[in-house]
């Protein structure tokens, strides 16, 4: 018998710590019996589908880039790239290699500001990365070698880290130097041994061994391990254009959550590092595959937690290939930089893997060049009812094999944390 | 710490967020080289982002993004008994920033466009100034990490900090760049607060004023300096609006 009978368990988490955004966790255990448990969502809604509205296109990328102050980078890739569909802009090879750049940046800004400084301190049993700095610093050093490169270069190909500016509709607003990308390689050889360093951290951290078989969904590269558009694809099986977007999403609206909650063959799915990596492995640089191995994170991982490695494989698949793309930037014709267009009306979908996952805008556009209507589909929101369903089971789990309160708190949170949930994007 | 023989107080911080994308207390977050020096100068007590560790004992309040809900009025009141200082973080919380925008249409059409019929706790944009009073407005979008540091410093040694008074425009000279209103791009660094370094021009993108007006700004000399370029009334008016910046000033 190890149900523990008795002492009901009362778990309610308000403002959930160390990750992006407001959201809740409730726990109720009644003799050894859950009666309740959810993950709630009680951001404030900001409306981003109403303030495109009438705006003219050039400012929708930079509108875009507010829903979210991490993953801006995407949400203005996300933007220019629906507007550029709609109005058939093909924009010049020098701005697409810069915009794949300044993904492969955040992605790796993102993943890094998650794995140290939100989920680190739970594997090191502190609250947060500042006691570290007295009791680890090398990890922190780590962290933020890591982290400095990965700014400068958004600096360099975005603007800056947080709400871009090159980004526009057409292509870029500039280029940089060739001078620049040189000295970028010399920064970037410098970081890559601080990355070997953060695979020894994470590798020294044991995962809690915990599995619900779930649906991956991602963008499915053909090339290249996929960040910028294409084809939509299910670990179900299912394959979709970009354009078919919502037949992949379908968004509903509940009552208890602002944030919106999609499914497509079951009742929940999941997005993020995890997916794509699952349904994209094969396109994998050689060094990031080397990296999975000696993590132990193998195709098919079904575990959550195994989300925070498939981030640090990632973070050595865009390090790996930045260096290759600017060296090969390095060598060619960088002068086209943005394409001329005309306005009419039409309609467009953008997708983009953005740091928690595929992420895609919509807009209706006028005759006039002003956006008549838009959708935003986010990430995190794409998540929610994976990470309730996920919660559900793990607490169930661990009430059958007996643990307090103390670990069913904990655990709790950092399943949801694994996620990296971007909550006030989820809510825009 | 010790200063030229001086003990520095070490305040204690909270960094609070309401209706907004977070990209204000992240530039906090993102201080690699000097985060160390950052946590140095400064007890970080209550920051949900980066910390489980929650106390109400901050002496300094940093507020990030504009208040929507009754809910966010009462916590940001009560935040407010207990800072000695506030500061409105963000264009957000200075001026309503690009949440503004949906100011444009009534609240209950906004709710529908989105929502359809479901109830959300919404209401209507406000800025901090206009829910409590606010002792220091650090401007942008997002902030500066180096104006952060600079105000930080400020507070440690109890100076009262001078935000610049000039505009935009004299940052991008002291830079020498090339004048983008020269190249036939809209720009606001004219009457925009500098503090930012001018880093959209620098990025050959005009200014967009997400600062707000500096003192002294020659408005009109610039509507007229634009409209004798060319540009149509339409298109300055959705730049000036924008971040909600430049309303006192519009007509």
């Amino acid at each position: 018998m190890n149900v523990k009978i008795g002492r009901p368990i009362n778990i309610e988490i308000d403002h959930l710590s160390r990750v992006e955004g407001h959201g809740d966790i409730r726990i109720r255990i009644e003799n050894g019996k859950l009666v309740e448990c959810t993950w709630k969502v009680v951001e404030t809604p900001r409306f981003f589908e109403v303030m495109f509205k009438g705006l003219s296109i050039e400012m929708a990328p930079l509108l875009a880039a507010r829903i979210c102050g991490i993953c801006s980078i995407s949400h203005a890739l996300a933007s220019a790239r629906a507007i550029e569909r709609a109005l058939k802009i093909e924009i010049p090879e020098p701005a697409q290699k810069v915009r794949l750049l300044a993904k492969h940046a955040e992605t790796l800004q993102s993943h890094t500001l998650h794995l140290f400084f939100l989920v680190a301190p739970d594997f090191l049993d502190v609250d947060s990365v500042i006691p570290l700095m007295q009791t680890h610093p090398q990890v922190v050093e780590t962290a933020i070698r890591i982290k400095g490169f990965a700014n400068r270069a958004s600096d360099l190909f975005a603007g800056r880290t947080t709400h871009p500016m090159v980004i526009k509709v057409g292509g870029s607003t500039q280029v940089p130097r060739k001078r620049q990308l040189r000295e970028l390689v010399k920064d970037l050889d410098a970081t890559i041994p601080y990355l070997w360093e953060a695979l020894d951290l994470f590798k020294s951290f044991t995962m809690p061994d915990f599995v619900r078989e779930t649906e991956f969904v991602s963008l499915r590269g053909t090339e290249e391990y996929p960040f910028i558009g294409g084809d939509l694809v299910s670990s179900d099986g299912i394959c979709k254009k970009e354009d078919e977007y919502r037949a992949m999403t379908n968004e509903y609206v509940v009552d208890f959550s602002t944030s919106k909650f999609s499914r497509l063959s079951r009742e929940s799915f999941a997005v993020g590092a995890l997916a794509r990596f699952n349904n994209n492995y094969d396109l994998l640089h050689p060094k990031a595959k080397e990296t999975a191995e000696e993590l132990n994170l193998r195709l098919g991982e079904h575990n959550p937690f195994f989300y925070n490695l498939a981030q640090l494989v990632e973070c050595f698949h865009v390090m790996y290939e930045s260096k290759e793309i600017i060296l090969r930037l390095i060598d060619s014709d960088i002068s086209e930089f943005a394409s001329h267009y005309r306005v009419r009306g039409c309609e467009g979908v953008g997708a983009i893997e953005a740091p928690r996952g595929i992420l895609y805008h919509y807009y209706r556009i006028g005759e006039d060049g002003k956006i008549e209507k838009s959708d935003c589909v986010i990430p995190t929101s794409q998540n929610h009812v994976n990470i309730y369903y996920d919660l559900h089971k793990l607490v169930e789990e661990l009430i059958e094999q007996g643990k307090g309160e103390e670990e069913i708190r904990n655990l709790s949170q950092m399943l949801v944390r694994a996620y990296d949930p971007c909550i006030s994007c989820s809510v825009h | 710490m010790k200063y030229l023989g001086i003990t520095l107080e070490r305040p204690k911080i909270g960094v609070f967020d309401f209706t907004g994308c977070e990209g204000c207390q992240l530039q906090i977050a993102n201080k690699e080289e000097t985060l160390t020096d950052l946590f140095g100068l400064v007890e970080v007590v209550n920051f949900r982002e980066i910390s489980s560790e929650r106390r109400n004992d901050y002496e300094v309040a940093f507020v990030e993004g504009s208040i929507t809900t009754d809910n966010e009025v009462a916590r940001l009141k009560k935040i407010r008994i207990q800072a000695k200082i506030l500061v409105a973080m963000g264009a957000c919380a200075c001026l309503g920033g690009v949440n503004n925008l949906r100011s444009r249409f009534p609240l209950p059409d906004v709710v529908k466009e989105v929502y359809g019929g479901h109830p959300v706790d919404t209401g209507p944009v406000r800025k901090v100034t206009e829910v409590v009073p606010v002792d220091i407005e650090l401007p942008g979008c997002p902030i500066s990490k180096p104006e952060f540091e600079w105000l930080v410093r400020h507070l440690v040694l109890g100076i009262e900090p001078q935000f610049p008074r000039y505009p935009v425009c004299v940052e991008c000279k002291q830079r020498l760049n090339s004048c983008v209103l020269d190249m036939g791009m809209m720009c606001l660094g004219p009457i925009t607060r500098a503090g930012c370094n001018a880093v959209c021009p620098r990025n050959r993108f005009g200014c967009w004023g997400c600062r707000g007006p500096s003192d002294e700004a020659n408005f009109e000399s610039l509507m007229e300096i634009l409209r004798e370029r060319g540009f149509s009334e339409e298109h300055i008016s959705e730049r000036i609006n924008f971040f909600n910046a430049f309303s006192g000033l519009l007509q």
